[in-house]
C-alpha cells in the first residue's frame, strides 16, 4: 500500500487500526519528499527525520514557532518566529506534524508561484508549466502526494486558484471562520486561511479543526464550524445553483468553459435546480482589489526596515515594491477619496451583488480560473494580464464569503476546478454540494504522472 | 495693531490599564527591565494582530464623559502610517475619523477668575510607542512602552490667554485623578501636551492661516512660558513684516525661547485608513454602562458640597481638590454628626489648617479636635465625675477589661461619656476623673 495516496480520513482511520504507524507514514512521505521536491521546488524548508503525527505541509507565510517562515521573500531570509499561528497550533492539537514550509510568491503575492524569491513551484501534470499560486507549494505538495494535507491562504484566490491549476481541492473560509493570527498580513481586510486536500471530506475536517474563536484575532470570534453528519446526502434535491452570466464572458478559455458547463449538467443530474443569477459589479472586483489590496500591502509591509529581523527593504521584489507603490499612492492625501474611498464602496456594491443573487439560489457555480496553467514565464512581463487570471476568485474574496475549488475534469491535459460560493458562514451548503459532485464523479483518482 | 493669541490644546495621557491597548502584556512600564513586557503584538512580529483592550475603551469614555462630551454609536480604529524606529508595525493603531468621544466642552478660568468655555473636539483611543534611548553613538529600543493605551485630546482653538492653558491642563490632570484612569504625572510622561499657538489682529474673525505646534514640554509651567514666549515673537514677527508659517518647536529652558524642530515641507503624510484588523467600536449600550459606574467629578463634587452641607464655595474647591481629600471630609462629617459639629466647621478647621486629609486617623483626629474645642463644653469637675460614675456603672465589663490591662478600655470608657454629653465635655477631665475612679478601686 501506497500510504502517501490517502486521504486523511483513511490516514487517521489506517493509524486507528493500526494497519501502519506513524513511523511508516512519516518515513512514506519523507521518501516521497526526496524524490520529487527537486523537480517540483515545493517545500522551502523540510523536516528531515519527522517520526511523529500526520505529516501537513504549511504555506511558508503562516508563522511556525522555531521553524523558519519567509512568506517567499528574501527580506525575511533567515527570520525564525518565536511563535505558531493559531491555525498551527490548533492542528498541532489534533496530532498533526509539520512536514514542510512550502513555496509561495512572496508575501502571497501572485498568481503563478513565479513571484517567490526561492524560485518558481512547478506543476505536477507538466513540469513547464505554473501551478498557480499564491499558495503554489501547497497546492502541488497536495497534487503530488507530498503531504497528507495543506494549509494555504486567500486572499484574491491564492487557495482556490493553484487547486483548480493542481488538480486539488481548495477551500477559502469566510472572512473570520479562521484565526489569521500568525498568518503574515497582505491584506488584513481578505486574507483568509484554509485547507488545501485531497477530498472534501478532508477539508471539511481540517475546516472543523482551525476554524472558531481566537483571542488573538478579533474579525474572528463566532466562527465555530461543526462537521454536521457523517452521512452524505447522495443527491441535490432542494439545492439552488446560481449561475452568474458574468463569469461566462469574454476571457474565458472554451475548454475551462466547456468542462465546467458539463459539471453544472452534472449538479443538475444530481437534482440540484439552476437557476441564471446576475453579478453585475463583477467587472469592477479586480479595479476595487488592487486598490484594496495594495493600500492594505503598503501599511503591512512597512515594518519591513530591516532594522530588528530580516533584510532591508531593497530585498522586496518587483511585484511586492509594485504594490507598495500603488498603495502607498491611493492612500495618499489628494487621492484617498478618488481611490481608497471610492473602492470601499464598489466593494460594498460588490458585497450586495452576492446577497441579492443569495436570494435566487444557496451556491454559486462557475470557473475558478479562466485557463488553466499557462507556461511558465508566459505573463511575468504583463502584471496587468497575470492580475485578470482572478477576475474570478477576487469578488468572493471582497465579498467575504467562502468559496472552493474542487476537481472538475481537465482540457488539453490540465485540470479545471469547479468554484462553488456559499453564503456568509454557510461553508457547510458549499461542501455538501461539492462533495455530491465530487462523489458522483471520480476526477480525483487522476492523478498526475511523476 | 493690536494682535490676539489663538490657542489650540491637545493632550496625551496614558492610561493606567492592567494591560495594553492591543495584547495582554503588563502595560506598566516604569522603571522595568527593557524589553520584558513584550510579545508578538507589541513588537509588531510577522503575523501578530491586535486584539482591543475593553478596559482602556471603558476609561477613555469616563474621559469623553467627564469632558461633556457626545460618545459616538459607531467609532472605528484607523492606522496612522510613518516610519520611525520606535514604532514596530510601521504604523501607529489611532483614530481620526471615527474618534470615540466628540464635541465636548471644559470651563476654564483665566489668572483674572473670568470663567470661559473650552470646546472638546474630540477625545480619541490610540496606542503609545517604544522609547528610544540615544547614548554613545548607539540607540537603544525598549519595546516595554510599546503598545501602552493613549488617550489623546484635542481642543478647539478657543484658548486666548496662557494662565487657561494652564487651568485647563490642571483640570485635566484632576479629572484623570479622579477617574483612576492615569496618574497623569507630567515628569514620567503619562501627560504629555501640545499647543497649537498663532496670532490674529484683534477683531478678526478667521483663524490665522498658519499655526506653531509646540511639543515636548513636559511640566504646566514650562508650557506657559513657551506660550508666552511663542506669542510675543509671532507678534513681532508680524509687525516686522514677516510672514508666518506651519511649524513645530520645542522649548529650550536654559535660554528660555522656543526653537524650530520641524517646518511644513517635512510635514508627514500619514496616509490614514480604517484599521482592517480591528472590527467596528459599537458605542450604543456603552454609553449607559459607562455612565452608571463613573465617580463624581471634582466640579459636581464642589457644587454639592455647597448645597449639601452649607459650606463656602472657597472651602469646598479646596476640599476637592484631591479625590481623597474629599472623601475623608464626608467621612468627617458624618462622624462629626453625633457630636454635633456642623460641616462647616470641619470644612474651616481642615482649610485653615492646611490638612490634607488622606486617611481614617486624621478624620479622627480632625473630629476630636473640634469637638474639643467647641463652647459649650461641660468643665464642672462634679458634674463630670457624676456621669462618669453612671457610664462606669453600666459598663462593668470594660472596667474588668481595663484592670487586666487593656488600654482600649479606657477608650470605650471615655466613649460612653462622650456620648452621653453628646460630645459636649472637656475630654481631658474626663480622662484624670476616669482613671482616678479605676485606679482608686471606687467602682460598684
Amino acid at each position: 500500500m501506497d500510504l502517501t495516496k490517502l486521504t486523511l480520513i483513511e490516514t487517521i482511520k489506517g493509524l486507528k487500526e493500526r494497519q501502519f504507524s506513524e513511523v511508516e507514514l512519516n518515513r512514506a512521505y519523507r521518501e516521497r519528499m526526496k524524490k520529487l521536491n527537486p523537480s517540483l521546488n515545493v517545500y522551502l524548508w523540510a523536516k528531515e527525520n519527522g517520526t511523529e503525527g500526520i505529516p501537513a505541509a504549511i504555506k511558508d507565510i503562516i508563522v511556525t514557532k522555531d521553524i523558519s517562515t519567509t512568506a517567499g521573500s528574501k527580506i525575511l531570509e533567515g527570520f525564525v518566529p518565536p511563535y505558531n499561528a493559531t491555525a498551527v497550533d490548533r492542528l498541532l492539537e489534533k496530532n498533526i506534524s509539520v512536514i514542510g514550509k512550502t513555496n509561495c510568491d512572496e508575501f502571497a503575492m501572485g498568481s503563478s508561484g513565479e513571484n517567490s524569491a526561492y524560485g518558481p513551484t512547478k506543476n505536477p501534470w507538466d513540469l513547464t508549466k505554473v501551478p498557480g499560486g499564491s499558495s503554489s507549494g501547497s497546492a502541488v505538495a497536495v497534487a503530488s502526494d507530498m503531504c497528507v494535507f495543506a494549509l494555504g491562504t486567500d486572499t484574491g484566490g491564492s487557495i482556490r486558484q493553484p487547486s483548480s491549476l493542481c488538480g486539488v481541492v481548495g477551500l477559502k473560509p469566510s472572512y473570520g471562520r479562521v484565526s489569521r493570527y500568525g498568518a503574515i498580513a497582505m491584506a488584513s481586510s481578505l486574507d483568509q486561511i484554509g485547507p488545501l486536500t485531497k477530498t472534501v471530506a478532508d477539508a471539511r475536517l481540517v475546516l472543523e479543526w482551525i476554524s472558531g474563536k481566537d483571542g488573538y484575532d478579533s474579525n474572528c470570534q463566532n466562527s465555530e464550524f461543526k462537521v454536521q453528519s457523517s452521512e452524505l446526502k447522495k443527491d441535490l434535491k432542494g439545492v439552488r445553483v446560481g449561475v452568474p452570466r458574468e463569469y461566462f464572458g469574454k476571457g474565458l478559455d472554451e475548454g475551462v468553459e466547456k468542462v465546467v458547463r458539463e459539471a453544472i449538467k452534472k449538479l443538475e443530474k444530481l437534482g440540484a435546480e439552476v437557476v441564471e443569477v446576475i453579478l453585475p459589479h463583477t467587472e469592477y472586483g479586480i479595479a476595487v482589489y488592487y486598490i484594496v489590496m495594495s493600500s492594505e500591502v503598503s501599511s503591512n509591509l512597512a515594518k519591513f526596515t530591516g532594522i530588528r529581523f530580516g533584510k532591508t527593504r531593497d530585498k522586496f521584489g518587483s511585484e511586492a515594491k509594485r504594490r507598495i507603490m500603488l498603495g502607498t499612492f491611493a492612500l495618499s492625501t489628494g487621492y484617498y477619496d478618488d481611490y481608497f474611498a471610492k473602492a470601499a464602496k464598489v466593494r460594498t456594491l460588490i458585497k450586495q451583488d452576492f446577497a441579492k443573487a443569495f436570494q435566487k439560489c444557496d451556491v454559486i457555480v462557475g470557473p475558478v480560473s479562466p485557463t488553466t496553467a499557462w507556461n511558465l514565464g508566459e505573463k511575468v512581463n504583463d502584471p496587468l494580464k497575470m492580475y485578470l487570471s482572478d477576475a474570478y476568485t477576487i469578488p468572493a474574496s471582497l465579498a467575504g464569503i467562502p468559496g472552493l475549488s474542487v476537481p472538475c475534469g481537465f482540457s488539453e491535459g490540465l485540470p479545471v476546478g469547479l468554484q462553488i460560493l456559499g453564503k456568509y458562514m454557510d461553508e457547510e451548503t458549499i461542501l455538501d454540494v461539492a462533495e455530491s459532485y465530487e462523489q458522483a464523479t471520480s476526477w480525483r483518482k487522476v492523478k498526475p504522472k511523476l | 495693531m493690536k494682535y490676539e493669541p489663538v490657542i489650540g490644546l491637545e493632550v496625551h495621557v496614558e492610561l493606567n490599564t492592567k494591560s495594553k491597548m492591543f495584547c495582554r502584556c503588563f502595560a506598566d512600564y516604569f522603571s522595568k527591565e527593557p524589553n520584558t513586557h513584550t510579545c508578538p503584538i507589541c513588537l509588531g512580529l510577522p503575523g501578530a494582530l491586535p486584539y482591543t483592550n475593553k478596559e482602556a475603551i471603558t476609561k477613555c469614555i469616563q474621559i469623553g464623559l467627564a469632558l461633556n462630551c457626545k460618545i459616538v454609536d459607531l467609532s472605528r480604529f484607523e492606522r496612522k502610517n510613518y516610519f520611525y524606529p520606535d514604532l514596530p508595525k510601521g504604523y501607529q493603531i489611532s483614530q481620526y475619523r471615527w474618534p470615540l468621544c466628540v464635541e465636548g466642552w471644559l470651563e476654564v478660568e483665566d489668572k483674572e477668575g473670568n470663567v470661559s468655555k473650552i470646546r472638546i473636539n474630540r477625545v480619541h483611543q490610540e496606542e503609545d510607542t517604544g522609547k528610544l534611548t540615544h547614548s554613545d553613538g548607539q540607540t537603544l529600543i525598549d519595546f516595554n512602552r510599546s503598545g501602552v493605551p493613549l488617550v489623546e485630546i484635542v481642543t478647539e482653538p478657543d484658548f486666548t490667554d496662557p494662565s487657561q492653558v494652564k487651568d485647563y491642563a490642571k483640570k485635566l490632570q484632576q479629572i484623570f485623578r479622579y477617574l483612576s484612569v492615569s496618574n497623569a504625572d507630567m515628569e514620567k510622561g503619562d501627560m504629555r501636551l501640545e499647543a497649537n499657538v498663532s496670532v490674529r489682529p484683534v477683531g478678526q474673525k478667521e483663524l490665522p492661516n498658519y499655526r506653531v505646534e509646540l511639543k515636548n514640554i513636559n511640566s504646566f509651567r514650562f508650557m506657559t512660558a513657551a506660550i508666552e514666549y511663542e506669542i510675543k515673537r509671532q507678534i513681532e514677527a508680524l509687525e516686522k513684516g514677516e510672514k508666518l508659517t506651519q511649524e513645530t518647536r520645542g522649548w529650550n529652558e536654559d535660554k528660555r525661547e522656543t526653537y524650530l524642530q520641524r517646518s511644513k515641507e517635512e510635514a508627514h503624510d500619514y496616509r490614514y485608513f480604517p484599521e482592517p484588523d480591528l472590527p467596528e467600536l459599537k458605542m450604543k449600550s456603552e454609553e449607559e454602562r459607562v455612565k452608571e459606574e463613573m465617580v463624581e467629578l471634582p466640579q459636581a463634587k464642589m457644587q454639592r458640597f455647597v448645597s449639601e452641607y452649607g459650606i463656602s464655595k472657597q472651602n469646598a474647591q479646596v476640599l476637592v481638590e484631591l479625590k481623597e481629600v474629599g472623601y475623608y471630609f464626608e467621612k468627617a462629617v458624618k462622624l462629626g454628626e453625633a457630636q454635633q459639629i456642623k460641616p462647616q466647621e470641619l470644612a474651616n478647621y481642615i482649610v485653615n489648617q492646611k490638612i490634607t486629609l488622606a486617611s481614617q486617623d486624621q478624620v479622627l483626629r480632625a473630629v476630636e479636635f473640634i469637638a474639643a474645642k467647641r463652647v459649650g463644653i461641660i468643665e464642672d469637675e462634679a458634674v463630670i465625675k457624676k456621669i462618669v460614675l453612671e457610664v462606669i456603672k453600666k459598663n462593668p465589663k470594660s472596667v474588668e477589661d481595663y484592670k487586666r490591662g487593656k488600654l482600649n478600655a479606657l477608650q470605650a470608657l471615655i466613649g460612653g461619656v462622650m456620648r452621653k454629653t453628646q460630645g459636649k465635655v472637656n475630654v481631658e477631665k474626663v480622662m484624670v476623673v476616669l482613671e482616678k475612679k479605676l485606679k482608686s478601686g471606687d467602682t460598684p
